[in-house]
């Protein structure tokens, strides 16, 4: 989220696209329900099915699971063509007045520069004009042809309201209300949020939709305030901490990304991240990478990272393709590539895609770990389960290695919230049987490897005898430790810039923020994004304050939000080029002629002259990207592109399937369906009562929701000979499922393209263990594919057959 | 000596730890079932009220979540049957639940999802106490509470006939009623009940019912704003207003919320009881006339059997014609 | 009255006892004695309560354990209640159905409790030792980074990885977790590590 929970309090607008706010999220929905009543705001819900979200909206839109991107782009269109454009924003804070290369351009569903020999754009011409200085040309007068204003009003020209009406399924009138209530919030005193989830996501062009919403909002001025935002809603307690950490595999910490081989020396790597301000007094942040990065590997390797050494640099691993993915290990697994898989709090079986595929290739390991409180269906993957895991034991040759673990009631900790509020939580309960800390399993893991390397030697044992290791209990390091440990320290006085026989900090004291950290070795820092979480006034992410100064909802003594305690994202883009906010009712920050002052601490540096200085930082330009240039592998605008499996065609390109650039391997490409043979939509999600796969076991929550269950329409029941309660199987290439039938009004046939298109909806909250009834999830259907920029599964969108199935099945 | 509980003023705060004395003691009872001459209430509590802003309910259960967790209840896991309501109907281990409908409004012909946290409404003029036959097995308190006492109860199932809204279940193994206290171990130490402490959009909140009938008036006003001409407060006076209220989108239409009486009453036959059964001495057998009287007209299946009812009915002969004086006896108890 | 007296014999109990009962017998005594048994006692009473974070979405609801024990102080702590903590900004005391059931999920009878191993092609569990456990996966790990450990590649450039083995974090653990799980499952060169935030 650029914002948080408690600040949608202050829109006018709330629009729930893309995910299903109020089911997943109930108490964040909280503050669109606290918007409504006291705030007067407006709630639009689109969606293939009418949610419990819809339930409350003052207007609900369907729309076809895949086609976000026309939608947005058409209501880009609207604001364009009716002129709903906070022009003074998008003048000074976005790059539209930017030259973009003659040889750029956009025809047939494709940008220059596709090669379709290796499935990629040379993307060369997707970048701006440039003076002598590299520094970019504009044009503040937007009359320029190939101004970034201009090239996304050509770009975006098709996407007329019979166009988007016909491709989304959504009604031409019920469209273009929506496109009225949102241009309405151009207006410097009106705001809306954007509360996206996973329904903007799984989708081979899921970075893309987000990019649609961001660029929506970047016109309509509503980045940076209260209020508004693009609020990704994100799924579990501490997916924010672990992707902030960079446990993904092309990640390090603090957005950093992980080495690849290309870059084998460490100058190699921070010369790609010069980051130097494209134009004079700009900020361009991440010009302090190599502090960052030297600060990290000092927290890694301690002693035995020295300049000498390039600071250890050499023993991290070095990526040789992109990402290794969970797709592509699966697929790596299924030919017998991967030996060892480990899964920590984590059940693949079923939150992956193409289950069938997943038992062949966990049944090829030689040994897989499950580190969990509780008992996956990944860890008994082997266990005949009749229909519900329907395998033979005795054919299935991977050792199983179940360790217990304790549960969040059972450890201390912090965890990242949506809004990047790092909050700190205390042990309640003695753990069950000989369950034991994440930590200390993890510990003992490395310390027993490390100790086979000491008496045995092997294979480059450096990085693991190098690592540094001081914790008090070396057996257990303990929570508060590894807490500080990615705050950061200081390695050395740190001498006052201002009074250098003065020290701001001293050798050994923890560091205030990450504005102390150093490239010369003499700081460390596990992730300079934390820096601050715990000072030496203690542990900021145990803070209990809820006094609310300003009454905006920021809360800057409760916990600890990075990055410095800062709960709004691009807030100095609140107000105008003068530091005066856009809207005095909604006042967040103002400059007061010396420094900025307010609620929220500044985005920007306390005393950066706003007329100066622009307010995203974060980009060397200083302004925001309409045109994202490089960026995205598949595109500067977002174009609109077919789902892998879709029922009607590309209308750009008749040949296109899917996401020209996405990576689909071999054999899933094979399993691909048509809609002749499968003339339906599925579409994956949560239902309130359940979370993921863990609240099945929960006994309450079984009963709430005790049997997995599809929805369909009233007009496919009768289509297919469907009664309400009855047993359906719905199936495809990849696999088959049985279902108790959910018949309603609630979902409707869309009309596209002059075909009616019917979705089926799959709850994916049910396995083979817990306390609810056995079933299944829809991943025994979905497409092992992924978006073309992150590889996220496109688990939104498949097509299926469903027919009624007779019978009680048994377990 | 143990600090006395406050009165509960919201839904919204911290359950205590350390012991307090209960502030809802049986000294502030004003209604028992089958008692005669209660003793007047020492002092009048603050009348309370739960109110559930339909247009705010997201459906989520977390209500049926925190009633089941509070109430240490253990309703069965049950299967799907092609709706959302799970378990499928109240039963004795759910005391609330969320029922669905989806309406499509002739007038705008747009689909409607009306949620409805279904419950017991707390009546002002309880048809469940007036039914009941056992004495002190239902009270009601000055502060609108509406509670069952499980140790005086004999499972008969009167209260479910008395019941306007058809909400107290028997206990098919501990043959008892049982339905929503509206906590009333929160309510006795100054909590709201636990429902509308969990409620994520606070849709459901709790208060003295004077405020929570502001809060209404409040919530109305913006709904007429957004174009719900009809939007209204439920409180039915036909049972003397009730204890938890509903703010309606379509207050002219309660029955479209899955069948949420249009004008809740309580049957004839339990106000015809104070007549005829008034002298009879004994509010049990007046509640067996009663139980056999109503089964003929709502023709329901219950826990009445036929068998049971001819038993029933005799023994009412058997009384009126053995102490035909007591025929003048008070009903009092049901008042 | 006795709970499970049924319906029938409460009927002909009133039968025998109308004619010799009056209510003028029922005075307020009996009424008040009826309803003394009435409000259940608060079950907090006495619990120690511990302030936590539900482990559920990104909401990070702030919630209130209460236990019998107090973990803090060294003694056995038995979780008897969970609720949504008032002071909390974000969900101001609310939680959702899966945050008001928390402790069904804590006290789930399909927890893990002991390390369990099974064996190729078995068709069981056994309940092992944490040292067998942890001795075995650590030999696994050793032969196969021995194995397939790649130190350069062709082009004789340093590259330290190991792509044989894989590993998922948890993003229900915490950061904590999160920061020991990276530098341990790196230290080894391991390349093919995900979190929930890849799908």
């Amino acid at each position: 989220m650029t914002n948080a929970w408690t600040d949608i309090k202050n829109t006018d607008l709330v629009i729930v696209m893309g995910g299903n706010a109020a089911e997943a999220h109930p108490c964040g929905f909280k503050w669109v329900t606290e918007a409504k009543h006291h705030n007067g705001a407006k709630l639009i819900v689109v969606d293939p099915r009418f949610t419990r979200t819809a339930s409350v909206a003052d207007v609900y839109a369907p729309v076809r699971p895949g086609s976000d991107i026309a939608w947005l782009m058409g209501v880009i269109r609207y604001c364009l063509k009716n002129d709903k454009v906070q022009w003074d924003y998008v003048k000074a804070y976005t790059n539209a007045t930017y030259l973009i290369r003659e040889d750029f351009g956009w025809s047939e569903g494709l940008f220059t520069g596709y090669d379709e020999e290796k499935r990629d754009f040379d993307r060369s011409s997707w970048e701006y004009q440039m003076d002598d200085q590299g520094q970019p040309l504009t044009d503040p007068t937007l009359t320029h042809p190939r101004c970034v204003w201009n090239l996304l009003k050509e770009h975006v020209e098709v996407y007329t309201p019979e166009f988007v009406s016909n491709l989304t399924g959504t009604p031409i009138d019920r469209y273009l209300q929506i496109c009225g209530m949102i241009g309405e919030t151009s207006a410097k005193d009106k705001v809306m949020t954007s509360l996206y989830a996973l329904g903007w996501t799984q989708h081979s062009k899921g970075a893309q939709n987000i990019r649609g919403m961001a660029m929506l909002q970047l016109i309509l001025g509503n980045i940076g305030l209260p209020g508004g935002g693009v609020n990704a809603l994100r799924g579990h307690a501490n997916i924010q901490g672990l992707t902030d950490i960079g446990l993904l595999s092309h990640m390090m910490p603090g957005y950093m990304n992980l080495p690849t081989e290309r870059e084998p020396e460490l100058a190699d790597w921070l010369k790609a991240r010069e980051n130097k301000p494209m134009f004079p007094g700009q900020t361009s942040f991440w010009r302090n990478t190599d502090k960052f990065m030297v600060s990290f590997l000092k927290s890694l390797w301690g002693e035995k990272a020295q300049a000498e050494n390039d600071w250890g640099y050499g023993w991290l691993p070095k990526l040789d393709v992109p990402y290794y993915d969970i797709l592509r290990v699966f697929d790596m697994m299924d030919r017998g590539e991967v030996n060892l898989y480990i899964c920590q709090g984590f059940n693949p079986l079923l939150s992956f895609p193409n289950r069938a595929k997943l038992t062949s290739a966990l049944s090829k390991l030689k040994l897989l770990v499950s580190i969990d409180p509780l008992q996956t269906e990944t860890v008994n993957f082997w266990q005949d389960h009749g229909i519900y895991n329907d395998v033979d034991p005795t054919k299935i040759m991977t050792e199983v290695i179940e360790l217990p673990s304790t549960c969040f009631a059972e450890d201390d900790g912090a965890t990242v919230n949506s809004g990047r509020w790092l909050q700190w939580h205390w042990q309640a309960a003695t753990p069950p049987g000989s369950a034991k800390h994440d930590t200390w399993i993890m510990a003992q893991l490395f310390l027993r490897v490390k100790k086979l390397y000491e008496e045995e030697g092997g294979a480059n044992p450096e990085p693991i005898m190098s690592l540094s290791w001081d914790y008090h209990e070396p057996e257990n390091p303990h929570p508060e430790e590894l807490a500080k440990e990615m705050n950061g320290r200081a390695l050395a006085d740190l001498p006052d810039p201002n009074d250098p026989t003065k020290a701001i900090r001293k050798a050994g004291e923890l560091l205030d923020n990450f504005g102390q950290l150093r490239a010369d070795g003499s700081t460390m820092s596990g992730c300079w994004i934390y820096a601050g979480s715990w000072t030496e006034a203690g542990n900021m992410m145990a803070r209990r304050d809820n006094h609310d100064e300003g009454g905006v909802g920021t809360y800057l003594g409760w916990t600890f939000a990075w990055p410095a305690n800062r709960r709004i994202l691009y807030n100095r883009a609140s107000c105008d080029l003068q530091g005066k906010p856009w809207d005095p009712k909604r006042k967040l920050l103002e400059w007061n002629g010396a420094r900025w002052e307010g609620f929220d601490v500044p985005d920007i540096s306390p005393t950066a002259k706003p007329e100066e200085v622009m307010p995203f930082i974060m980009n060397p330009e200083g302004t925001a990207r309409l045109f994202s240039r490089k960026l995205l592998r598949d595109g500067p605008f977002p174009t609109h592109m077919e789902p892998w499996e879709s029922p009607i065609q590309n209308p750009f390109n008749k040949e296109m399937r899917g996401n020209p650039v996405g990576r689909i391997f071999p054999q899933d490409l094979a399993q691909l369906g048509t809609s002749e043979e499968f003339p339906f939509v599925g579409t994956s999600y949560r239902l309130t009562e359940h979370f993921h796969y863990w609240t099945k076991h929960s006994k309450t929550n079984a009963v709430l929701q005790p049997e997995f269950f599809v929805e369909i329409s009233v007009e496919l029941a009768e289509l297919r000979g469907i009664r309400k309660g009855g047993r359906v199987r719905i199936w495809n290439k990849r696999g088959e499922i049985w279902a108790k039938a959910v018949v309603t009004k609630r979902i409707k046939p869309l009309l596209c393209d002059g075909k009616e298109v019917h979705v089926v909806g799959v709850p994916l909250h049910w396995g083979f263990m817990g306390a609810a009834r056995k079933g299944f999830g829809p991943n025994s259907l979905t497409v092992f594919a992924g978006d073309a920029n992150i590889d996220t599964p496109e688990s939104k969108v498949f097509l299926v057959n469903i027919e009624p199935a007779s019978g009680d099945l048994i377990a | 000596m143990t600090t006395l509980a406050p009165e509960p003023l919201t839904a919204a705060s911290n359950p205590p730890t350390q012991p307090l004395e209960s502030n809802l003691l049986p000294t502030d009872v004003r209604r028992i079932s089958a008692t005669a001459h209660v003793p007047p209430p020492t002092r009048q509590l603050t009348e309370v009220a739960k109110l559930i802003d339909v247009s705010k309910c997201i459906g989520c259960k977390a209500c049926q979540s925190a009633c089941i967790q509070w109430n240490d209840t253990h309703p069965a896991v049950e299967e799907n049957v092609g709706i959302y309501e799970n378990p499928h109907d109240l039963t004795p281990d759910m005391f609330t639940l969320m029922r669905f409908a989806e309406w499509e409004n002739p007038e705008t012909n747009e689909l409607e999802w009306l949620i409805r946290k279904d419950g017991c409404m707390h009546c002002e003029d309880p048809g469940c106490l007036k039914s009941c036959p056992a004495p002190g097995a239902i009270v009601q308190y000055t502060n609108g509470v509406v509670d069952f006492i499980s140790d005086n109860c004999i499972g008969c199932g009167y209260c479910v006939k008395g019941c306007p809204f058809d909400v107290p279940r028997i206990h098919k193994t501990a043959h008892v009623s049982k339905k929503c206290t509206l906590c009333s171990d929160r309510i006795a130490v100054g909590q709201g009940p636990a429902c509308a402490k969990a409620c994520p959009t606070q849709c459901i909140t709790f208060g003295p019912k004077e405020e929570m009938k502001a809060l209404a008036a409040e919530r109305v006003e913006d709904l007429k704003e957004r174009g719900y001409d009809n939007a209204g407060l439920y409180d039915p006076q036909g049972v003397g207003g009730t204890h938890v209220m509903y703010v309606l989108h379509h207050a002219d239409k309660p029955s479209i919320y899955s069948g949420l009486p249009d004008d809740p009453r309580i049957s004839p036959l339990v106000e015809a009881w104070k007549g005829p059964a008034k002298k009879l001495g004994l509010m049990a057998a007046g509640a067996a006339f009663l139980g056999s009287a109503l089964h003929g007209i709502f023709a329901k299946p219950n826990e009445v059997s036929e068998h049971e009812e001819e038993e029933a009915e005799e023994l009412y002969e058997d009384i009126v014609h053995e102490a035909p004086e007591a025929a003048e006896a008070s009903g009092e108890a049901a008042r | 009255m006795n709970v499970n007296l049924s319906r029938r014999s409460f009927l002909k109990l009133a039968g025998a006892g109308a004619a010799a009962t009056s209510l003028g017998a029922m005075g307020f005594g009996a009424a008040e004695a009826a309803v003394a048994a009435r409000v259940r006692p608060f079950k907090l009473v006495t619990t120690t309560e511990t302030r936590s974070i539900c482990t559920y979405c990104s909401v990070a609801c702030g919630i209130i354990m209460y236990s019998n024990g107090d973990f803090k102080a060294g003694e056995q702590a038995e979780l008897v209640h969970i609720e949504g903590d008032a002071d909390h900004p974000t969900n101001r005391g609310t939680l959702c159905p899966k945050g008001a059931a928390l402790k069904d999920f804590i006290k789930s009878e399909t927890r893990t409790t002991v390390p369990r191993y099974r064996e190729p092609g078995g068709t069981a569990w056994r309940e092992v030792s944490w040292d067998f456990a942890l001795d075995k996966i650590a030999r696994h790990i050793k032969d196969d980074r021995d194995a397939n450990f790649v130190e350069t590649n062709d082009a004789g450039v340093t590259v330290n990885r190991w792509t044989t083995a894989g590993f998922l974090a948890a993003s229900g653990g915490t950061n904590e977790t999160g920061w020991l799980t990276w530098k341990t499952t790196r230290a080894l060169g391991l390349l093919p590590l995900d979190n929930q935030a890849r799908v």
